[in-house]
This record gives structure tokens, sequence and C-alpha cells, in this order.
């Protein structure tokens, strides 16, 4: 079913699978077909831009240091994790690679780790990435042995004779086959005395520790043995319910809220069957019909990462100060690298509240025309008119000190398709407008592109995709 | 002017009539009306508030002897039993408890204790187990449950607490009522909110976001409107979280139909050094409550209202190696009202001698019960609606 896609459904893609797509990219790949688009996608990604940063002057192992030194080094982590952030973020913004990013936040998000020591969550950010479109199965090993989650969920201290439950807990509930899929609590326990022993050395690589190691036999999901921490996670692996589980996940983030069984059985067996890999059920998803029915576009509430990189990557927007971008993230509660705890962020509705709604929908007026929206009433009178301009200016004074954010509007008016009204809304808005939101519409002046673009922007219908 | 005169003109004036139609009918309460309405405030202390150092058991050699470097000598404290004494940063505290308005509640906690600060807070907010992940908060679902309007419950911060997070409704969260309507008052919004119509706000996400922008912009207009009929005179220590606290009595005096208030005061993380920072913050807690009762009492509101105290967790019995203390378990609570039926220490004190495996104090209270006391008693409202199981309500309301 090799079909050509309409524009709004290569928008649909980008956004689901990146973040937006500017004119020039909808240019060069709206001739192709909706296989060779797929595939320009994977092909795009084979690369694997890894993030690095300056350890330098952060110790490895803090224990004999005077209490002074102590405090030096937790601000230094502190500063570390917020330039890891920003790297990140703006690695979001401006890469290439945009299908292995979207696949790593997603992978942040379900292996949701909330640390204060950079090292280890640049080392789990990087495995992330490295298997993005990998196998599932080496990801899960990784990431389960690296410092990060040993440290977050506890597996240093689980030992023979005093185990601690909390990881063989999560990464049933959490990372394999979800909560109450066919394990029980003796399950978790067998399971936790199977990882005991795991831990990393001073230089943050694995090793085991025969001595915390539990030896004796034990059964789980119906499976007796001398098990260690990898046999645990092979039998996971064994189990189709985990295959479900990720493929309801991935449906849920990147095509809809509501799940249908069909289309979950489909990438289920082509998950399972393919050993997990990733490529292929990404590939399944994005060459079916099904991932551009109507009912999917414009359908999902952007997350907070999604809106700000969506929005920062149309008009090439320059923060001058990057403390903003981590200001936006905690207002909107989305803070890259620190999730709210082990489940992830809870995503969908759970985005809105009326602080966070109001700040989302001034985003755009904040970013690229510091904070106001013009508004001109028809049949304004000239003194009026003078009124509201002397505000706006003021208001813009105000912000502008605060948020120093440069857009790049010459990048993104010279490359506009066109400049009529339907077109401009066609290419920003993914969702159907709503009977209010065209009202505004028709009221508004499309001669005066940068604002009508504010305007449109201002929507609630941007806040989907 | 008359106090219903004012509003109906003040209403009027503020352009209320752009509220779609069918969102009209908002009320307050009058004065014959306010009298009886009962609330209750939530003041989480934020980064797990050391309760040994605040409510002492100035007598218990384990205590000074856990505590060489840390432990409080009796001159540093306020008697309040033969075993028991404040902090003497807690002293408005104290003078509450010496005229029955304060209960103290020891070892409150769960089963199988978190220590780290996110899970215990999700845990306290949501009324979880400690196993189990939810996304609603019990304030939320009682807002669910209960409530008609979301600024039913507020938290008067910047941003909204998971506890206020309901399936239906979320409560709002506001720090400066004038800015947020002030917002929802530029005119791009004020058009957008006056063309929506009740056939957009469907279950969908579309329908979701216009129905959030519609009750944030009628309750930004109605919180605005009906708390500038009073703006307290009482003074209030000079920081931000006696400024939330006025604002709270200026809505509660006001008249404003809200069950509910949330506020925190962060900072109690005391690894290091404890006995400065933290007796800087009690010292800003105790009198910005102090303050905060005063005015309440001055407008006839205080036998109305309950301000409970709670923090994620308390902290370790043994003192650290930094002179500060670790993350712990079990810890106090207090209760502030006017109209409180068991007064004093409510129950028995920590059991120094029968610690948990970290050396932490154990629970005897579920702090779930706590909850289900202010959802019955004090609420009068199904507790095991909102809390989805049954725990045993306690009576000091």
């Amino acid at each position: 079913m090799n079909t050509s896609l309409s524009d709004k459904q290569i928008q649909h893609l980008y956004w689901r699978m990146g973040f937006g797509i500017s004119s020039n990219e909808l240019n060069a790949v709206r001739k192709l077909s909706k296989n060779n688009i797929v595939d320009r996608l994977f092909s795009e990604s084979i690369q694997k831009t890894l993030l690095s940063i300056d350890f330098e002057g952060l110790q490895k192992n803090p224990k004999d240091l005077t209490p002074e030194e102590r405090k030096q080094q937790r601000q230094l982590r502190n500063d570390k994790m917020s330039e890891l952030n920003i790297l990140w973020l703006k690695q979001l913004i401006d890469t290439k690679q945009i299908l292995r990013e979207k696949m790593t936040l997603f992978f942040h998000d379900h292996f949701a780790v909330r640390l204060r020591t950079p090292r280890a969550c640049i080392h789990l950010n990087n495995i992330i990435r490295q298997h993005a479109l990998g196998n599932f199965g080496d990801m899960l090993m990784e990431v389960s042995k690296s410092p990060a989650m040993l440290i977050f969920l506890n597996n240093r201290q689980n030992r023979k004779n005093h185990p601690n439950e909390n990881f063989a807990r999560e990464v049933m509930e959490l990372f394999t086959l979800g909560r109450d899929n066919g394990y029980t609590e003796t399950d978790i326990k067998e399971a936790a005395r199977a990882f005991t022993g795991w831990n990393f050395t001073k230089n943050g690589a694995f090793i085991f520790r025969k001595t915390h190691h539990d030896y004796g036999t034990k059964t789980i999901l119906g499976e007796t043995g001398n098990f260690t921490g990898e046999d645990v996670i092979k039998i996971l692996l064994g189990q189709k319910q985990t295959a479900r589980y990720i493929c309801e996940k991935l449906y849920k983030y990147f095509v809809n809220d509501d799940i249908n069984k069909n289309h979950i059985e489909i990438l289920t067996n082509a998950f399972f069957n393919s050993n997990y890999d990733l490529k292929t059920v990404i590939d399944t998803m994005l060459k079916s019909d099904w991932f551009y029915d109507s009912q999917n576009i414009g359908t999902k509430i952007k997350s907070p990462i999604e809106l700000i990189v969506g929005l920062s990557k149309s008009f090439g927007i320059q923060y001058e100060d990057p403390k903003v971008l981590l200001y936006l993230q905690r207002k909107l509660n989305q803070m890259l690298f620190f999730p709210p705890n082990v489940a992830g962020w809870p995503g969908g509705k759970a985005w809105i509240d009326n602080s966070t709604l109001m700040l989302r929908l001034k985003l755009a007026s904040l970013t690229l025309n510091s904070g106001v929206i013009e508004w001109h009433n028809n049949g304004d009178m000239p003194k009026n008119m003078m009124i509201r301009q002397q505000m706006y200016r003021k208001m813009k004074s105000k912000f502008q000190k605060k948020v120093k954010a440069k857009p790049n509007w010459n990048i993104f008016l010279s490359t506009l398709q066109a400049e009529d009204k339907a077109s401009i809304l066609s290419f920003m808005l993914q969702p159907k407008l709503s009977t209010a939101a065209n009202d505004i519409v028709q009221k508004l002046h499309a001669t005066d592109t940068k604002n009508f673009v504010i305007e449109i922007l201002s929507l609630p219908e941007y806040q989907l995709c | 002017m008359k106090r219903r005169d004012f509003l109906k003109q003040s209403v009027f004036a503020s352009g209320m009539t752009l509220v779609p139609s069918f969102l009209k009918g908002m009320e307050f309460l009058s004065p014959d009306q306010l009298s009886g309405y009962k609330n209750v405030i939530i003041i989480q202390l934020s980064g797990g508030n050391d309760g040994l150092n605040s409510i002492i058991p100035i007598h218990n050699d384990i205590y000074h002897r856990l505590r060489p470097s840390i432990a409080k000598k009796e001159g540093q404290t306020i008697k309040i039993t033969g075993d028991l004494a404040f902090n003497n940063k807690l002293k408005a505290i104290a003078s509450l408890y010496d005229l029955g308005e304060v209960t103290i509640l020891n070892n409150v906690g769960y089963p199988n204790p978190n220590r780290s600060h996110f899970r215990s807070t999700d845990i306290w907010q949501t009324a979880s187990n400690a196993n189990e992940y939810l996304s609603t908060g019990w304030i939320g679902r009682f807002l669910d449950s209960n409530c008609q309007y979301p600024y039913q419950a507020i938290e008067v911060d910047n941003s909204l607490s998971l506890a206020m997070k309901g399936t239906i409704r979320n409560g709002i969260a506001v720090s400066d009522p004038n800015q947020l309507y002030k917002t929802t008052r530029e005119p791009f919004f004020k058009n957008l909110v006056a063309n929506t119509e009740k056939e957009m706000l469907n279950e969908d996400n579309q329908g979701y976001l216009y129905k959030t922008m519609l009750e944030t912009y009628s309750s930004a207009s109605y919180i605005h409107e009906t708390s500038k009929i009073y703006k307290t005179n009482t003074e209030y220590p000079q920081n931000p979280f006696a400024r939330n606290l006025k604002t709270i009595a200026d809505f509660i005096v006001s008249g404003l139909k809200t069950r509910v208030f949330y506020s925190s005061l962060g900072g109690f993380d005391s690894h290091v050094n404890q006995l400065n920072s933290q007796d800087r913050l009690l010292k800003i807690y105790s009198e910005s409550v102090g303050a905060l009762v005063k005015d309440l009492k001055k407008n006839n509101r205080f036998k109305d209202t309950l301000i409970l105290t709670f923090s994620e967790f308390g902290r370790r019995v043994k003192q650290n190696g930094s002179r500060g203390t670790d993350h712990g378990a079990a810890n106090n609570v207090i209760a502030i009202s006017g109209s409180l039926k068991k007064a004093g220490v409510y129950n028995e004190l920590p059991n120094l001698s029968d610690l948990d495996n970290n050396g932490d104090i154990k629970y005897t209270i579920d702090f779930r019960s706590v909850y289900a006391s202010i959802l019955n008693n004090w609420l009068e409202v199904n507790d095991q609606n909102v809390l989805n199981s049954s725990f045993k309500t306690l009576g000091f309301i």
C-alpha cells in the first residue's frame, strides 16, 4: 500500500515522529511516496550524535571531602545537570536525526530516571540513543546495568539475605509486562534475588559482585532455575506481553491516546517476531494506512518539549539566556532528565492545568513577539489604536528583557509557500479549527503575516498535533 | 456601599457580560451564608521537616544520645507537657496551643515508607499506597466527586500540585489573582472565550483545552472580583510564604466558595548544619501562621477554618556526620483550628526505642486517616469516594 501522502499527512508524520516540518523540507519530500518518505526518515537517523560534556572538577568519589568541598560539588553537579538539559534540548531543536532523537525522548520517558548525577544521566541517555532504532532487548539489558538505573532503583543495595525489590518490581511493572499483567508479588521477590550482586565500579563500569549474589534456586513466571539478573531479563523478553505492552505505549505516544486492538495486534506481532527490533515495529507503524487516518491527526496534546522544540525549530529561535529554556520546562512541568518519578510523565491531558495552559497559549507571543498578541478591533478609532500601540510597546520592552529570545523571521517568511490565510493555517495547525477559532480567524488580517502567524499560534489548536 | 451592592456592581462592571451565558451563575457567599462555611488550608513543609526538633521529646535520653550536637536543650524550647516541648521558634504556634487551638498528631506515615522527596510527596498528595502510582490527587478527587467549580480548591502558588488534579476537574493555581486575571483579559483570549460555544467542549483533547481555558477565564474573574471585596489590614511578616497566606485570608474573608486551599514552604531538607536553617524556617512558618490566625479571628472565620501542616517525611532520629539529619519516615502533623474536638497531644509520642531497620520512627497513624477525618468530619463528604478505600477517622475534629 505504497501511496502518496497529502501535505497534512506528511506534517502529521513529522510532528509525531519529530518536531514538525519546515516549508523547505515539505517541498523536498512532497513528491515522494509514503514508503520513500519513511525510508528517508530512517536513513537520516543512521548516524548517532552522542551527548558529551566536560566533567572537569567533578569528583567521582566525593567521600573524603570537607563540608565546604561537598557543597561545591553539589553546586557543580546541579550546574552540569542544567548544562546537560540545555545541550540535549538544543540538539532536539537542531538535529537532522529526528527519528532517533524522538525515539530517545520516548525511551527517556519509558526508562525514567530522576537523579542529580550528571555522569550517570548522560551515560544512560546515550545508551538509549544508541539503541533507539535497534534492539529493545539490548537496550533493556544495558539500561538495567547502567549506574543510573542501579542507583535510582536501589539495585546496589539489593543483596543476598537483604533483598531490595525496587528494581525487580519496576522492571516488570513499568519496563516490560506492565502493571497487573501476569506477574505476582512472589515473582517480584524471586526476581529481586536474581538481581542481587549487580553493581558498578568507581569508574561506572558494571560489575557482578559474587559475594552479594544469591545463588539459590528461583522460580520466576513459572520457570525454575539458578537464575541471574540476565536470565530474568531474558524470561521477561520471552513473554509476548512485553512486546504488547511496549507497542501499546508506542501507540499511545505516537498514534492515539485511545488504543485500537487490531493495530496493536499487528504491531505486537511485528515486534515480537523480529525479536524486539524497534526499526521493524516503527516501520510497520509508519507504513500502515491507519497511522494517517484523520482521527489520528491533530488530536494529541503536545508535550511541553514538543511544543518548545517545535516552535523554536520553525522560527530558528535563539535563546540568549538559556535559563529561559529551563524556566519554561519547569513551568510547563516537563524538565528533561527530571521526570516526576520512575513512571515517567503522565502525558496527555495531565499536561494541562490553568497555569500551564495560559503559559502555553502565551508561548508563541513570548518567544516571537516579546509577549504581545496584537489585536485590532474592526472600526477602532485611531485614538484607541494609538493607546493600544503604546501599551504593546511597554509590554514588549518589559518582556524582551526577561525572555531574550531572537526569532529568525526571515527564514520562516521567505520559505513560506503561500501567504493566504488558508495556506498558513493548514501549514501551522494540525487539527480542524473549532468554531470559536474560526470566528476569530475570520476577523484577523492576514496582510500582516507576522502578526497573523502569532495569533494562530496562540490558539488552543496549536497545542495539538 | 453595602457589600452586596458592591458585589453586584463590580460583577456587572467587570466585563463579565462577555462570558458565554452557560458559564454564568457564579455565586459568592453573602455574609450570612459565610458563617459555617468550612474550609481547610493544607500547608506542606517541603524537603522533609525534622519533626523531632520541631516538637521535641525533651526528656527522652535516646533523643539526646542520638543527637549529641543537634538536640535542643530545654532552655531552647517552650514547654508543652512534662515530656514534650515546642522549638522556641514556634512561639506563635505555642500560644495557639495554650488556647486549645492546636492538635499534635504523632507518628503519622504509611507502610513501607519511601525516602525519596518526590516519591513520598506523590504518595502524600495522591493518597496512594507506597507501591501504587496514581495520576490524580486526593483534593482533585474531592473536586471530582463533591464540587462544581475548579476554584473550590485553590493552590496559592505558580503551579498546580498533583494533589489538586482530578479526572474531571483540576483545582486552580494562582499566586497573583490580578496577574492571572490580566492574562485572561488580553483582547485576543477574551475574544476567543466570547466565541466559545458549549458544543465545542466535548470529551476530546481539543474540547478539553477549550474547557480549561474557559474555566481559567471564569475562575480568574470570579477570584479577582470576589477577592477584592476584602483586603486585610492585619500585619504579616515580609516573606513569600506569609504573602501567600495573606492571599488565602483575603480569599476566605471575601467569601470565596473555596473549600480547600493549598500552599507550601520549602527548604526543610536539612542534611547539613540543620540547627540554623531549620530554626529560620520554623520561625517563618510560625509567625506567618500566627498572622493568618489573627486575621481570621478578627473576621470571625477561624472557627470555620482548619489548618493542616505536614511534610513528606520526617528525618532520621540519629544525626549524620555533618550536624544534620537524613531522610526518615513517620512524622508529626499539626492541626490548627478554632473548632477542634480534641486539642492537645492527640496520641502517644514516637517510640525512640523501637525504630525501623533504617533507624526511623514507625508510623502509628496512617496519613490517609487524617485525610478521611478532614473529608468526613470537617468537609462532611464521603471519604471513601475520594480515598478509594476505608480509613479510620480520628476524633480531633
